[in-house]
């Protein structure tokens, strides 16, 4: 199963993702934000980082991105595409998942291990958590205040589609706490919370982080 | 040549942290009485020949697209001036 990860000038945790990919059993595959080509891939993952320097809005010029225009198409057709941290902001700018994500509340940067419950385990990178497992990963980002309208807020809660909540205090600002979101189809996650680096005991806070990634595989050899 | 000016703010409902940490330094300055601060952009497009509807069209287009996010963002676009004066914005 070959899962694609987009490096944008600017990305930070491409490889990180790409080893997350590994290590889960997966056959990570380097996309070029220049391209008009997935490279037949069986799922996206964009990466977290500082696409074209967050100029503009976090993610608001990488949406324009050549390889963008595939992966939007893709994810429309039912591709799995995953992102974190500046990836889920490059997918609200998209479109492809609602809501907005903004600075921290508190103004700061935060680098953190943080606790959040999985809510949605139905998503193309969620099945290998069990409804409600609390897991620990970093949390790193200035711009990770996850916003929305009420209705939109509502509809998502009333949806399912809250994927991740935030555990033991709202580390951003988030709205309703929420750590991250899927779209109607559940093929599409952003996550604010980086997994990439909670795959291995060496490094991070545990392995806590590897079943996003063995989730999409799973899915992959089911379909 | 016409000059275009975008406004880009925040939506109201919508927290601005940079406005709070620009209305919290104003005390720590001495300057007193500035109950809030709003922090948006600005944008100032010079454009090839005439502000025409058509071209205007496409800077509403530019604004709700790129240059802001309707999602948190509302904008503002208004014609400053032409090549015939000097600009008044």
């Amino acid at each position: 199963m070959r899962i694609g990860v987009v490096t944008f000038p600017g990305s930070l945790d491409d490889v990180d993702a790409q080893r997350a990919v590994r290590i889960a059993g997966g056959e990570p595959v380097a996309l070029w934000h220049g391209d008009h080509d997935l490279r037949g891939v069986d799922a996206v993952v964009l990466p977290g980082g500082f696409s074209y320097g967050d100029y503009l809005r976090c993610g608001a010029i990488a949406r324009f991105a050549p390889v963008m225009t595939e992966v939007v198409a893709a994810a429309k057709g039912g591709l799995p595409v995953l992102g974190i941290c500046n990836g889920f902001q490059i997918l609200c700018e998209s479109h492809l998942l609602p809501g907005a994500l903004i600075r921290n509340d508190h103004r700061k940067f935060g680098c953190l291990d943080q606790v959040v419950r999985i809510e949605n385990t139905d998503t193309a990178w969620t099945t290998a958590y069990d409804a409600g497992q609390e897991v620990t990963i970093v949390l790193k980002n200035g711009e990770g205040s996850f916003v929305a309208d009420q209705h939109t807020l509502d509809l998502l809660e009333g949806e399912g589609r809250v994927v991740a909540r935030y555990v033991g205090g709202n580390p951003n600002g988030s709205q309703r706490a929420i750590a991250g979101v899927t779209n109607e189809a559940g093929n599409v996650v952003g996550l604010m919370p980086h997994p990439e680096h909670a795959v291995e005991d060496l490094c991070g806070p545990g392995t806590d982080g590897l079943g996003f990634f063995s989730s999409a595989l799973a899915a992959l050899q089911r379909a | 040549m016409a000059r275009v000016v975008v406004d880009v703010m925040p939506k109201p409902e919508i927290l601005d942290p940079q406005g709070k940490a620009v209305q919290g330094a104003l005390p720590r300055l001495g300057f007193e009485g500035v109950s809030e601060v709003r922090q948006g952009k600005r944008f100032e497009l010079e454009l090839d020949g005439e502000a025409t509807d058509a071209r205007l069209a496409q800077v509403h287009e530019m604004a709700s697209t790129l240059l802001s996010n309707p999602v948190i963002e509302d904008y503002d676009v208004r014609v400053v001036s032409t090549d015939e004066g000097p600009g008044v914005g």
